[in-house]
């Protein structure tokens, strides 16, 4: 009974996380190139709705996610154009974004607030989804779960051990001196800032079709503010974004549990919902509580816009 | 959170201008929502009773929803008042300040305020006594269970979401003295993703028959997706989980609609404070799901009739709160202030936070 209550929790806490992780480490490649698109909660929702939609239109997942990819996409594709070309103030834009984003998929959303779609079925994998405990968390989960995985993995290798990532970081350092040696700025940061948003579109999908598989309006509930948050506290290190995500799934879904438990204990049930928060600030504050790290890992031109000289 | 606020005040401006150009319209009767009217909630029940009253008055309607309970209430009230609208339903609680002061600038209007405290020289008030229904539930919850464990999904500790608790284990241990009550509080009224993770926490936690106290279908689908057993709220949710919702408590304000357009049509309407339950036609269940056992529909449709006949109270004496101190004495019931001013658990719920937040204050002075 003990084991399988935690196994439980850490299956919730995989699948709380999850959302987060995508979207946060989106963010995090468009922050690395210097721009900041504080548009999340918009892009998550547009993905939500269009991930939704084509799911439901065509009956297949992967078409939906893919939409809710591209719907995201789109959105950062608007924003580079008004902050990097037309050298809009990104804050502003971004925010801007995220309005557009929640009341359009509002109105598109309006013909799918009554429809449902199937649950996803989790994949096993043979052997290890029966370890006892973490087999089931780790093993027996969607597909978009082994995706943030992956897509983890793959950022890692992309930012610190390639030539691409490195010009990447280059670009959000100094982006007269990458200009200088001869590379796109604008270009690089346009890549940079569609992939973040074609991310947030996964995300949003994910919470439209695998997570709770209905549409309805507002249900991204303040998730893409979230990612946005951990990306900073986590000092930009895709690690701390993990641990992050983790942390804050985790924490909410313990406090959930200890609710349902029937144990009476005596904590409000307003500080309890206030722990996942307080957990995830705390402990990235501390891990990132030198100075040094968060120097060398913030991108000195974030927020800022460039204009190349010739 | 602020950034909806935003879209919702440029949502209303709009559409405060096209209202203006729409033109008076000779008995128009306007409707405030809180929400969107989607396809199933709260706002979706009022709107349901704003097109009976259109089919049987002949009235016409107008609405705007996804009204944030704010200054813009006001606004869209005071710009309803102004056209002309014979009567303003106010349909959230937060529009009780607003509706009552436009109410003192156009006394020969009729507003009426759902689910507040403050009536006026021309302000009514109403609300449902949702617990009927909630009661109701818990019995069918009682005896379907097999784990005697339930769960509960609620949003935040106001006496309003107490009774509905409260009501559901009293119903349930009515009929099963084992049964407990667990739940879970997310402090949020619409958060889809947190509110089937309660669910979900108290269905792996041997809960087997759950409800919520929420505005999403979220507890009810997952319930559908782990084969156990579920109660919808406000509306008729069974599309959401054909074979997981047993029923649902619904709200219906249509016949209350139409009465009071009507006395106001006639000149006969007195502001009055109605809190309706079965009696008054204001509440009822949703179509029993084909897995309740025939002898527990008619057990049940039995108290329907008990309830509207006045004969059945939920909160009838003896009731015990948790701590084991009697609220109620045997032979009485509870009264409508008791019931305003519930801020415990009765006996059989095991929450695992207590309630500091309870509200005591809200003085209701019931006349009905």
């Amino acid at each position: 009974m003990e084991s399988s209550i935690l196994s439980s929790i850490l299956f919730a806490t995989i699948v709380a996380g999850t959302p987060l992780i995508i979207v946060a480490l989106g963010q995090l490649i468009a922050e690395k190139s210097g721009v900041l698109n504080l548009g999340a909660e918009g892009m998550m929702s547009m993905g939500a709705i269009a991930g939704f939609a084509i799911s439901f239109e065509t009956g297949s997942v992967w078409l939906g996610v893919l939409g809710g990819m591209a719907a995201g996409a789109l959105m950062s594709y608007l924003f580079a154009v008004v902050v990097l070309t037309l050298m809009g103030n990104q804050v502003a834009t971004g925010l801007a974004l995220s309005i557009l984003g929640v009341g359009l998929s509002a109105f598109i959303g309006k013909p799918y607030e009554s429809e449902i779609l199937p649950t996803i079925e989790a994949i096993r994998i043979p052997l290890l989804a029966d370890i006892p405990i973490i087999g089931e968390p780790l093993f027996a989960q969607q597909s978009l779960v082994y995706f943030s995985w992956a897509l983890f993995g793959a950022i890692v290798w992309f930012l610190y051990r390639s030539r691409p990532g490195l010009v990447l970081r280059a670009v959000g350092e100094s982006p007269s001196s990458a200009h200088s040696i001869g590379y796109p700025v604008i270009r690089i940061r346009y890549m940079a800032t569609i992939f973040g948003g074609a991310m947030a579109g996964i995300g949003g999908a994910f919470l439209s079709v695998f997570y709770t598989p209905l549409w309805v309006e507002g249900m991204v509930a303040g998730r893409g503010w979230i990612a946005i948050a951990l990306v900073v506290f986590a000092t930009w290190r895709p690690f701390r974004v993990m641990v992050g995500a983790y942390l804050f799934g985790g924490v909410m879904v313990a406090q959930l549990f200890v609710q349902g438990s029937g144990l009476e204990i005596n904590i409000p049930s307003q500080f309890l919902s206030s722990l996942p928060y307080l957990a995830t600030i705390i402990v990235l504050v501390i891990i990132s509580r030198d100075q040094n790290t968060v120097r060398l890992n913030a991108p000195v031109s974030l927020g800022q816009p460039y204009r190349p000289d010739a | 959170m602020a950034l909806t606020k935003i879209i919702k005040k440029l949502a209303i401006v709009a559409l405060l201008g096209a209202m203006s150009g729409a033109g008076m319209a000779a008995d128009n009767v306007g409707f405030v929502y809180v929400s969107p009217i989607g396809d199933a909630g709260w706002t979706y029940q009022h709107d349901l009773g704003r097109l009976q009253l259109e089919k049987e008055t002949g009235v016409t309607t107008s609405y705007v929803e996804n009204v944030p309970e704010g200054p813009d209430a006001e606004r869209v009230i005071r710009e309803m008042a102004k056209r002309g609208d014979k009567v303003v339903f106010a349909t959230s609680f937060g529009f009780m300040n607003y509706a009552l002061k436009v109410s003192k600038t156009f006394r020969k209007t009729a507003f009426v305020h759902a689910t507040g405290y403050k009536m006026g020289k021309n302000m009514g008030l109403v609300n449902a006594r949702f617990y009927e229904g909630r009661y109701l539930t818990g019995v069918i919850a009682g005896e379907m269970t097999g784990s005697n464990v339930l769960g509960y999904v609620a949003a935040f500790p106001i006496p309003e979401v107490m009774q509905g608790i409260n009501a559901f284990i009293q119903g349930a241990r009515s009929v099963n003295p084992k049964a407990e009550l667990r739940v879970i509080w997310v402090n949020s009224w619409f958060d889809p993703g947190k509110e089937r993770q309660a669910a979900l926490t108290l269905l792996s936690q041997e809960a087997d028959v759950i409800t919520h106290h929420t505005d999403s279908t979220a507890v009810v689908q997952a319930a559908e997706d782990q084969g156990k057993y579920a109660f919808g709220y406000h509306s008729d949710m069974s599309k959401y989980g054909p074979k997981a919702h047993l029923t649902a408590t619904t709200h219906l304000w249509g016949d209350y609609y139409v009465k009071t357009v009507k006395e106001v049509q006639a000149g006969t309407w007195k502001p009055t404070s109605v809190w309706g339950g079965y009696k008054e036609g204001m509440i009822a269940l949703a179509p029993l799901n084909k897995a309740i056992p025939a002898e527990l529909q008619g057990r049940i449709r039995e108290m329907e009739k008990q309830l509207t006949a006045g004969t059945m109270h939920p909160f009838a004496g003896p009731v015990v709160d948790q701590s084991g101190k009697t609220i109620v004495p045997e032979g009485q019931n509870m009264t409508d202030e008791q019931l305003n001013a519930m801020n415990y658990y009765l006996q059989g719920s095991h929450a695992g936070a207590w309630l500091p937040g309870c509200l005591n204050r809200i003085p209701w002075k019931h006349i009905s």
